[in-house]
């Protein structure tokens, strides 16, 4: 058993420290991959131009302004969405309906990402289609729609659970009083719950950034920016999915290291918020019990 | 005015359920409507017979074999190579950590859980790319979309094993440490057998996160047709990459079904996967509950 000691400790942390070290060389690598790109005047014109590779044109700012439209709209959809859904599972359903919409949200977030894409071509786009009678249904709205129904089930359980953990001696305290359904709702839970919300809300916002396969198979990958929720537009994920080019020293190529780099500054900076808001909240309670 | 607000509450909330759950549904029965017909024998094997397929005798062209087989092998190397690093940092966070370095260390494993899966595949591919310049036979591979597929998964095992771990109520510690048990012994004898049902709900939900990828293999080796792997260094297919690529390339109404079929096995599989480890999570609380 001495010797279970002195190997144990070692041995777990050495697997900590590689698991940390291979998150570390994820950034590093793409930085130096995509070093070239990070002279002054060139991080200017790759941020900001036009993507246009026969004119010499190589800016990814389409495409940023593609996944920030795309994201957008999506969090639109989802957010009254999942707030509706949470209060109607934790207030005002039966019992029973109840858990049968809790655990069919909970089946949900294990459908592939593929799967959406996959049904969203042959269902949702020849549906907008013959709708809105524009373009190839490809669009910011079609792949919104399918990003919402992604994102909607994490930011849904996120927000029951910051529901439940609402103390039910508030919520006795309401009662007692005479308190109505709606000043429960809007006095109690609602602000009880502010943190579990903004959580649910950048956790979806985080998995909406990172979806790679709805954008690329539904939103038409067109590589103009967008002017309407109808037209098509290429997000920083499918850019970097769709640019293998041959030819690695390209300019073409370099610009997927961009995209990458900016999509693990994005989410690093989600993580981060995500922590400070969780410290706040836990150091809040803390001082509050004491 | 209460009462229009309740009524306005309930009106919205009620569509809100029925929009999500109507729009699953619609999801569900629309491949059932197109996939169902497709499942059968020849779906996965073509036209090859079956026997002479499963003992590799004959290529399989014109089925689903060499997908599913590919993605098999991508979950075996991914979990191979990535619960090992999970178990122990997951064990190194609940059980070792300080105070200081904990805190670290799962801020490090949060900012890989926040990564972009196709960002994943960009640090596979480039680790190709780095790679080939000092061994030229190394081409994007099973192996590499493996190993990137377990990079992947890391951060669930992690987090799984250390709540499994950190959960389990603290009289287990103080009873193993009254008999006079230390704490490797404690960790080996008690807490992991005590937490195994967690650990394992972890891992079925990394295998159907391993099975379900698809922007991870799509920059690391996957092709639409390879056959069955014969190495970890050749081009292999996948299930989640064919339905892909069947939705943007299929030539006839046959290679569109079988991309039907291939969403829906996909999609079963990945729900009991889902179920399964809901399941055995189930299980373990049941039995702290108890406690």
């Amino acid at each position: 058993m001495k010797r279970s000691v002195r190997v144990g400790r070692p041995l777990v942390l050495a697997a900590t420290a590689v698991g940390s070290l291979l998150t570390l060389a994820i950034f590093a690598f793409m930085m130096m991959l995509g070093r070239p790109l990070f002279s002054d005047h060139s991080l200017n014109l790759l941020l900001t131009q036009a993507w246009a590779p026969d004119r010499g044109l190589y800016g990814i700012f389409p495409f940023i302004c593609g996944t920030l439209s795309l994201v957008g709209l999506s969090l639109l959809i989802a957010f009254p969405l999942s707030l509706g859904n949470a209060i109607l599972i934790h207030l005002l359903a039966p019992r029973r309906l109840a858990r049968f919409l809790h655990q069919t949200i909970k089946l949900m977030t294990g459908v592939p990402t593929v799967v959406y894409g996959f049904v969203g071509i042959f269902f949702l786009v020849p549906l907008i289609r013959e709708w809105f009678f524009r373009g190839s249904g490809m669009c910011i709205l079609s792949a919104s729609l399918l990003l919402a129904m992604l994102i909607s089930p994490t930011m849904i359980l996120v927000f029951l659970e910051s529901f439940a953990a609402i103390p039910t001696a508030h919520i006795r305290a309401l009662e007692a009083l005479g308190g109505t359904r709606r000043q429960k709702l809007v006095h109690v839970i609602l602000p009880g719950a502010k943190t579990g919300i903004i959580t649910g809300l950048l956790l979806a916002l985080g998995r909406a950034l990172g979806d790679t396969m709805i954008a690329l198979m539904v939103a038409g990958n067109a590589t103009a920016a967008p002017e309407s929720v109808l037209d098509s537009v290429r997000t920083l994920t499918a850019h970097i999915a769709l640019v293998m080019a041959a030819d690695f020293d390209s300019m073409e190529f370099k610009t997927i290291f961009a995209c990458g780099i900016i999509l693990y500054l994005w989410t690093a900076l989600l993580t981060l918020s995500l922590r400070y808001i969780h410290y706040n909240s836990t150091k809040l309670s803390h001082d509050q019990t004491f | 005015m209460t009462r229009l607000f309740d009524l306005l509450l309930y009106a919205f909330t009620w569509l809100c359920g029925l929009i999500l759950v109507g729009a699953f549904g619609t999801l569900v029965v629309f491949l059932l409507i197109n996939g169902l017909l497709a499942l059968d024998f020849e779906l996965i094997f073509g036209s090859t017979a079956i026997g002479d397929a499963l003992f590799l005798k004959r290529v399989v062209i014109d089925g689903l074999l060499p997908a599913i087989v590919g993605t098999c092998l991508l979950i075996i190397i991914a979990l191979g190579t990535a619960l090992p690093l999970g178990l122990g940092a997951g064990i190194y966070l609940a059980e070792y950590a300080g105070k200081i370095s904990k805190s670290f260390f799962s801020l490090i494993f949060d900012l890989l859980a926040g990564v972009p899966s196709i960002v994943i595949g960009l640090f596979g591919f480039s680790l190709t790319l780095y790679l080939h310049k000092h061994f030229t036979s190394i081409m994007p591979c099973l192996l590499i979309s493996g190993l990137a597929l377990g990079l992947l998964v890391l951060p669930y095992l992690i987090r799984s094993t250390q709540t499994a771990l950190e959960e389990l109520p603290t009289t287990l510690r103080l009873t193993a440490a009254a008999l006079g048990a230390d704490q490797a012994a404690t960790l080996r004898f008690v807490l992991l057998p005590q937490a195994v049902s967690g650990i394992f709900s972890g891992i079925i939900l990394a295998i159907g996160r391993a099975a379900e990828d698809t922007a991870v293999i799509m920059l690391t080796g996957v092709v639409a047709t390879a056959g069955i792997p014969r190495s970890l260094f050749s081009n292999y297919e996948a299930l989640p990459f064919y339905i892909y690529y069947t939705a943007s390339q299929f030539r006839n109404q046959q290679e569109l079904q079988r991309g039907f079929g291939a969403a829906l096995i996909l999609l079963i599989l990945c729900a009991l996967l889902f179920t399964l480890a809901g399941l055995v999570r189930k299980k373990v609380s049941k039995r702290l509950m108890a406690k």
